[in-house]
């Protein structure tokens, strides 16, 4: 292995670029903050603190999906992951970063009483309706803080956990004996953080922080349909730093036949997403219940029909045609090409989920958004490339490593 | 179709086989087939084989089930005989797909099947050759054509010295036919043997 370069360093291009992204972010922010975030009028508000949480909240879920990943692929005993395995957990450790920013921003939203953004804020209101005093045991500030706090400090805590672990495979060789220690102990911490992910993203946490914004309306399908939005944009994005990192000639153990599994992560899941999209969206539009279609009232057939089915376009006809063939997973610049379309698709998805319920009227995709979408952009290449430098990018000792570089599809 | 001269060589090691494979092929030998009692990863790739089609065709199936459902649904029940359920359009495009998503399903899954049968020669009735009974046990079995030029003890000497453990050769019909088992040799009644 005397060739295999391990240790990932920062080209200058990189820094500045990220900085460059960031700097454009800041000016948006600021801008936006002044002009919208702090007016008088609740419209202006909502624009700016529903763009601000979109954001935050797709890209604090896109990098935990990475540890997801790990986990996952831990629990199923895989062992192709491992020759590429410090990516996935470089993006992992964007989910303390950008879930403190998610929890300011929400926890900010909820202490100041913003009920244009959450309705269920509105004790008056709630008190008068029997829908949402039903609901007001899991719609309140107390158990929103809490669970907030639970959930985004659990991921860190367990991601973290599971990164430590992780850099033992880089002290020294280990026997069959320690080997399968190591395994079980891999294993029981991948399944905590699992379990910890099923009760948060697979369920409570996307009906609280976003399908209470439309506070009578209720989908079971809802989380999944957030989840699978965010662990395929979680694989795209790891496609590209995988892609990218081989690009500056990293990565030495890592074949098209591992690009070729991310590659088959992002069809199938696009698919997923699309069963999902499909399902909440026809028994819906079948049943036609008022109370159930006016989730769907502005989207379908209001100012959000352009963005609501070209979603559909790029997240599922995309995929689904471009990615089918064998040649085009194993195609670094079609994946390439593929994973940033996913993302931006999924971004978009984001998008009219949280800000298609708060401005109803009006589409407001415009340069805040764009502004604070390069702010997180350049969070993630500075702090994610920061994280690929500080550690090996090889798992030298992994137990499976072996399997990993023999990996054939 | 026609009969044809084998030699069969048996291995009892992949590690033995992946390098015979190699050595038969670039002295050129043409391999007819090499059947292992489970699948061999990269053994294609060592045979030179290309790519299977079955995809290919399984995408055409597909968009066959997926244009057979929706025309049809979409004749029936917007043109032919309108009926009003519910109150939804007569072209109810959301109601369709769940059918549409099964016909497609449908038609690439028995598609693929039969047509995985017929590049693979298998049916109900139908007879293939059994080269060795070991080789859907514990042995490996390469077979190779013969040709005119063929010289048949050369090519065994040549396997048994990359490490095949027996060499035979054979007269057999390459490919399927119709047939019963009764009026043919029985697999299991080749008095073939392995010198350990």
């Amino acid at each position: 292995m005397a060739s295999i370069r391990e240790q990932f360093e920062i080209p200058g291009k990189m820094k500045t670029w990220s900085l460059a992204l960031i700097g454009v972010g800041l000016v948006a922010l600021v801008i936006g903050l002044v002009t919208k975030g702090f007016s008088t009028d609740e419209h202006e508000q909502a624009h700016f603190w529903g763009t601000l949480m979109y954001n935050t909240i797709f890209w604090t879920l896109v990098c935990n999906a990475s540890m997801f990943f790990i986990c996952v692929t831990t629990l199923a005993m895989g062992g192709w992951q491992q020759s590429f395995r410090r990516i996935p957990e470089a993006i992992s450790t964007m989910v303390p970063i950008f879930g403190s920013i998610t929890f300011v921003v929400l926890i900010y939203v909820v202490v100041t009483d913003k009920h244009f953004i959450y309705h269920w804020l509105d004790t008056e209101a709630v008190a008068k309706d029997p829908i949402l005093l039903g609901k007001s045991g899991f719609l309140n500030p107390k158990f929103f803080i809490i669970w907030t706090t639970l959930a985004i400090g659990l991921w860190s805590i367990l991601g973290w956990r599971m990164r430590q672990i992780s850099r033992e495979a880089d002290e020294a060789p280990m026997d069959n004996e320690s080997g399968a220690k190591f395994i079980l102990r891999n294993t029981v911490r991948a399944a905590f953080f699992t379990v910890w992910f099923a009760l948060t993203v697979g369920s409570t946490i996307p009906w609280l922080w976003m399908m209470s914004i439309d506070a009578h309306w209720y989908s079971t399908m809802y989380s999944w349909y957030t989840f699978a939005s965010s662990f395929v944009s979680g694989m795209s994005l790891i496609a590209l730093w995988v892609i990218y990192m081989k690009n500056k000639g990293y990565l030495e153990l890592t074949t098209q036949d591992h690009l070729h599994d991310i590659g088959k992560f992002m069809f199938a899941f696009s698919i997923f997403w699309t069963y999902l999209w499909f399902s909440q969206y026809m028994l819906i539009w079948y049943a036609n219940i008022p109370e159930e279609t006016v989730y769907f009232k502005h989207r379908v057939q209001g100012p959000y029909k352009g963005i609501f089915f070209l979603n559909l376009i790029i997240n599922f006809i995309c995929p689904l045609l471009i990615l089918m063939k064998r040649s085009a997973k194993r195609n670094y610049t079609l994946v390439t090409f593929m994973a940033v379309l996913i993302l931006f698709g999924h971004w978009l998805d984001f998008y009219q989920m949280v800000m298609g319920s708060l401005s109803k009227e009006t589409v407001t995709l415009g340069w805040l958004d764009f502004g604070i979408l390069s702010l997180f952009v350049g969070l993630m290449i500075l702090f994610v490339g920061r994280s690929l430098a500080s550690k090996p990018l090889i798992v030298k000792y992994h137990p499976f490593l072996k399997e990993s570089i023999i990996h054939q599809v | 179709m026609a009969k044809k001269k084998f030699v069969v060589g048996c291995f009892d090691d992949e590690a033995v086989l992946f390098p015979a494979v190699k050595k038969v092929r670039s002295a050129g030998y043409k391999i007819h087939d090499v059947y292992t009692p489970f699948a061999v990863h990269g053994l294609d790739h060592a045979m030179g084989l290309r790519e299977t089609s079955l995809h290919t065709a399984g995408f055409i199936y597909g968009i066959t089930g997926t244009s057979t459902a929706l025309g049809c649904i979409s004749w029936i029940l917007a043109k032919d005989w309108p009926l009003n359920f519910g109150g939804k359009p007569h072209f109810a495009l959301p109601a369709w797909i769940p059918i549409t998503f099964e016909l497609t399903v449908l038609f690439a899954a028995v598609g693929m099947v039969l047509t995985f049968c017929y590049l693979c020669q298998i049916a109900p009735f139908v007879k293939k050759h059994h080269f060795h009974a070991r080789a859907t046990d514990d042995l490996f079995v390469m077979v190779i054509e013969c040709t005119e030029k063929t010289n048949v003890d050369d090519l065994k000497s040549f396997l048994s010295n990359n490490g095949a453990i027996e060499t035979d050769v054979q007269i057999a019909e390459a490919g399927w036919w119709l047939g019963r088992y009764d009026q043919d040799e029985l697999p299991f009644e080749n008095k073939q043997t392995v010198a350990a």
